[in-house]
């Protein structure tokens, strides 16, 4: 194939195609280089441009979030963000979206979404230690939508368990509006020796580019343009644009950059990852850093396949490759190195001083661009915003149950598909690998334990998107406090978070309120917890015929478990034990479980979070876990207090007797700010005299019975029944 | 004693078998390259789990080729300690030191799962420390862990009472429910689940404790 010249782009407009606007040709041709760009270059304007890579639509709301404590080492802006963790030792953590190619290859899709995602940790220099997901799909009553799941399932359990880190957790829900276009989120924590500390940059004039990893392919060209565009019905098969990942090199290459990092921090000056279009971005976002250029020859680059051009090679997507910079000196020894766990690493070019991205293939100069238009020169959007209709229309709405038979209605909620136990699925990822999980999937978070030292971290990813549809703002803040309620019941103090933002056209203006008011939320609360926001992705267009997904920021947090000794899980512990809500319990019932089940809608407003209100409730449970006070802890979310005491009873298979003031329908609501928590009988005065928001219910008991007496009712369920119905439904459903 | 715990590409429970030898039961062990040729020094090889060449082609298949195999056979030939667990049991079936095959999972999927075995037999230097029938808690996670032989196999495997642990509960589709087995002489021992996984109560289960402590117990007895 010839490939059109600078003019017939220009004229064909063939840069619309790639994503690209009139008015950014424009600008790049008239502006920036004054010229037309060629082939290859309005290749790579076209990707470094897109949203996936620049930004350019969400930078101005991405910084409202806060992004700085004591903690915080490195932010926004490196491959993952960075918190000290004291002792010298550091945790790097970042979330990350592969929504686009899990709708189109949902295996490979997820694979390496799990693959980036760990490759965006050890290029920090730091040791993976555990992942997450977090997944969303349509109901599972149709084929299309249970064969999805099964391959996302199976892809991120393929890549995860291959390359031998424990997934600890995550969420799976099912929503009408996911049904075409999934969200598959993952989540990568790794614990860092902070001398080891990297940062993604080529410095240094004459300094060596190396590349290092599985050779490059035709796979993945435009991944970033594509995940920056809407699918339809005619506009959904670009499967070209979905990478193929190999666990087995990642292993490799994970194992060989750790050790090369730990064990000759002299030899490697920077590195990063090769994600969203590949060696342009990894190359060019180096180089833009350190305010540097870069001469690269493209035909020194490992290729899979034959007669590649630079635009092929540029864009390619093929998965496991990373970007090192290298003093001269030690080019012999990194090679050899590399060579030792048989990978493929090859010097492709070096520094320069003069700011220019230039690249030669088959003895031609094919680029020569300024390397910050790449990087800083994007143009940002400021979109406009306006309240969607269904917020103002449904602002009055108050949905109120009606419950005929309080244990009927209690064993249907069990089986809700967002209720019920993920155990179908978490079952087929290896959790304990690395012998460090001190708490499996199932429980508020994952829990891992820093070998050699008492410490351990808590991990949990978070999302309710029905919260954030009704209201953003409100919406926001709960994703952040959900997530830290499941730290501190984890016995985890919250020490920051990443986020994936997963919205619908940013052009759309009532999507783009959602996307600012929604960031507003998570911001406040995110300062109010003194939890900055270190690392995230972005992900919008996600849209099937004009339709948007619900606003699905899903919020990944990371806690300080001090001492492992009080690492605390929510089954309860024994016969005898005292239930406590703390918290009060309001009608609220909008965006709720119980008005999916009744009302087949969501529907209505939000109340306001008291964010102080909030922070004293996770004080509390935490001071009282870190006193020994706390044989269990329980964050109540979906479904309210009903299905947070069953939860807490199927582990041991235990029964309990509560007593209380509250109304059944109540006993559903899911007002925010609350947790159940055990206590031992000797330790009740201890435990009281910390605080007046807690309410005793009543006891754990060793039958295997609910006894629940409220304001209007009485009954005994059958807790073997229950449990039968949490535990099977989803196996049922994906029969 | 001093074990060499065999590294190939891919392998992944390397290190927490290390662990359980160095901090578990507080022995020497030293992490060895599948591409070295001498286990001369150890009194024990062990072989990890994990994916050892991403488990292309099949399980354990390519992992035969490695330069550090043929000392594997010589241990497993002159009556020293082979442990194979979970990929290792793999490559151990593939070499033909122990018999059977491990395929895939009944359900096609892949299990993480804490489950209970039940010894089958304790005179082995595998399972000398636990009662015979006593119940452990040990972490599985497999996708090709189902233990296939031959009617006649079984039979030999029965008569010779080479036969080590039984789930309980028949998770994977195992043949007789076989979790993990000898060869006749009894020094080389196969299993699927992850007795490396449960050295400490904090991770959940301390019951493979013993299962390390029993190499110890029958070496020192070799040795006197």
């Amino acid at each position: 194939m010839t490939e059109p010249t600078a003019k017939q782009i220009k004229d064909s407009k063939l840069y619309q195609q790639w994503g690209l606007s009139e008015s950014e040709y424009d600008l790049i041709s008239e502006k920036i280089l004054k010229r037309l760009p060629n082939y290859t270059e309005t290749g790579l304007y076209s990707v470094m441009w897109s949203e996936h890579c620049s930004y350019k639509n969400s930078k101005k709301v991405l910084r409202k979030m806060p992004n700085k404590s004591s903690r915080v080492l490195a932010g926004p802006g490196e491959d993952a963000g960075i918190l000290d963790i004291g002792d010298g030792q550091a945790v790097v953590f970042k979330a990350e979206s592969h929504n686009h190619p899990s709708a189109v290859e949902p295996y490979q899709g997820a694979a390496t979404g799990v693959g980036g995602i760990i490759r965006d940790i050890f290029s920090m220099g730091a040791q993976p230690i555990a992942l997450m997901n977090s997944l969303k799909f349509g109901p599972l009553d149709n084929g299309k939508t249970k064969h999805l799941v099964d391959e996302v399932v199976a892809g991120i359990g393929g890549y995860g368990n291959c390359i031998g880190l424990p997934t600890v957790g995550g969420e799976v829900s099912f929503e009408d509006c996911y049904e075409n276009n999934p969200l598959v989120n993952a989540m990568c924590v790794g614990l860092l020796n902070k001398t080891d500390f990297k940062h993604g940059t080529a410095s240094g004039n004459g300094n060596l580019i190396v590349y290092v990893g599985a050779k490059t392919g035709r796979d993945g060209i435009h991944g970033a343009t594509f995940a920056s565009d809407e699918f339809t019905d005619t506009k959904n098969k670009q499967r070209s644009a979905v990478q193929v990942g190999n666990p087995f090199i990642e292993k490799l290459l994970m194992d060989a950059c750790v050790e090369i990092i730990d064990q000759h921090p002299d030899w490697v000056l920077g590195i990063q990852d090769m994600g969203a279009a590949g060696l342009v971005s990894s190359t060019a976002e180096m180089a833009s850093k350190a305010g540097s250029g870069l001469v690269l020859n493209l035909d020194n680059v490992p290729q899979r396949e034959t007669e590649m051009s630079a635009y092929e090679m540029m864009l390619s997507e093929s998965q496991e490759r990373m970007v090192l910079c290298i003093k001269p000196e030690f080019e012999t020894e990194v090679l050899d190195f590399f060579k030792h766990f048989e990978l493929d690493a090859v010097v492709i070019g070096h520094v320069t001083e003069d700011k220019q991205y230039k690249i030669y293939h088959q003895n031609k100069l094919v680029t020569d661009i300024p390397v910050d238009s790449l990087t800083e020169m994007v143009p940002e959007y400021d979109r406009s915003e306006v309240a969607p209709a269904r917020i103002k229309a449904d602002k009055d709405y108050h949905f109120m149950p009606v419950i005929n038979s309080l244990s009927d209605t209690w064993l249907d909620m069990l089986q809700q598909p967002n209720i019920a136990s993920k155990k179908h699925f978490y079952q087929t990822y290896d959790s304990q690998v690395r012998a460090n999980t001190l708490v499996r999937p199932g429980s508020d978070a994952g829990v891992v334990r820093i070998r050699g030292t008492k410490k351990a971290i808590a991990m949990t990813n978070d999302s309710n998107s029905k919260y954030v549809y009704l209201n953003p703002f409100v919406g926001g803040q709960i994703a952040v406090m959900e997530a830290a309620r499941n730290i501190v019941a984890s016995g985890g103090l919250p020490i920051g978070l990443t986020d994936c933002l997963n919205y619908g056209n940013p052009e759309n203006p009532e999507v783009f309120f959602e996307l600012d008011k929604s960031v507003e939320g998570i911001a406040s609360a995110c300062e109010k917890l003194d939890t900055p926001v270190i690392s995230g992705n972005v992900s919008l267009y996600n849209e099937y015929n004009d339709e948007a997904i619900y606003p699905s920021p899903m919020v990944g947090m990371v806690g300080l478990i001090e001492n492992y000794d009080n690492v605390t899980t929510i089954a309860f512990k024994e016969a005898g034990d005292l239930i406590y809500l703390i918290g009060e319990t309001a009608d609220d019932f909008n965006g709720s479980e119980i008005q999916m089940l009744q009302e087949k809608q969501i529907k209505g407003d939000l109340r306001t979070l008291d964010l102080d209100q909030e922070k004293r409730h996770q004080e509390l449970v935490l001071k009282a876990i870190q006193q020994g006070l706390i044989t269990s802890a329980h964050d109540i979310s979906e479904g309210g207090l009903a299905v947070a005491l069953s939860e807490a009873s199927f582990e041991k298979e235990l029964g309990f007797e509560i007593k209380t003031d509250l109304t059944s329908t109540q006993l559903f609501s899911e007002t925010q700010s609350r947790f159940i928590v055990t206590v031992k009988t000797s330790d009740k005065d201890k435990f009281e005299s910390l605080g007046s928001e807690m309410h005793l219910l009543g006891q754990v008991i060793a039958e295997p019975e609910f006894k629940v007496t409220t304001k209007d009712d009485s009954v005994v369920i059958d807790a073997k029944k229950a449990a039968k119905n949490w535990k099977e439904a989803i196996t049922c459903l994906m029969k | 004693m001093k074990f060499a715990v065999v590294n190939f590409p891919g392998s992944n429970c390397d290190m927490d078998l290390f662990y359980a030898i160095r901090d578990g039961i507080k022995q020497e062990v030293e992490l060895v390259d599948y591409r070295q040729t001498s286990l001369a020094g150890f009194d024990g090889v062990l072989i990890p789990g994990g994916f050892s060449y991403g488990d292309y082609l099949r399980s354990g298949a390519i992992a035969v080729h490695a330069p550090i195999i043929s000392e594997i056979i010589r241990f497993a030939d002159e009556g020293k300690i082979v442990l194979g667990i979970c990929n290792g049991f793999q490559i151990l079936t593939e070499l033909h030191l122990l018999p059977g095959a491990l395929i895939r999972n009944e359900k096609g999927r892949f299990i993480c799962e804490t489950v209970t075995l039940q010894v089958e037999n304790t005179d082995t230097p595998f399972t000398n420390q636990y009662q015979l029938g006593e119940q452990m808690r040990i972490p599985v996670a497999h996708g090709e862990g189902r233990y296939f032989c031959d009617d006649k196999t079984l039979q030999e495997l029965k008569e010779n009472k080479q036969i080590a642990f039984k789930y309980t509960e028949n998770i994977n589709g195992s043949v007789d429910r076989i979790a993990g087995v000898t060869n006749k002489q009894k020094n080389v021992l196969g299993m699927m689940p992850h007795p490396e996984r449960a050295i400490e109560d904090i991770l959940g289960s301390d019951d493979g404790l013993k299962l390390f402590q029993s190499i110890i117990n029958y070496q020192v007895r070799v040795n006197n």
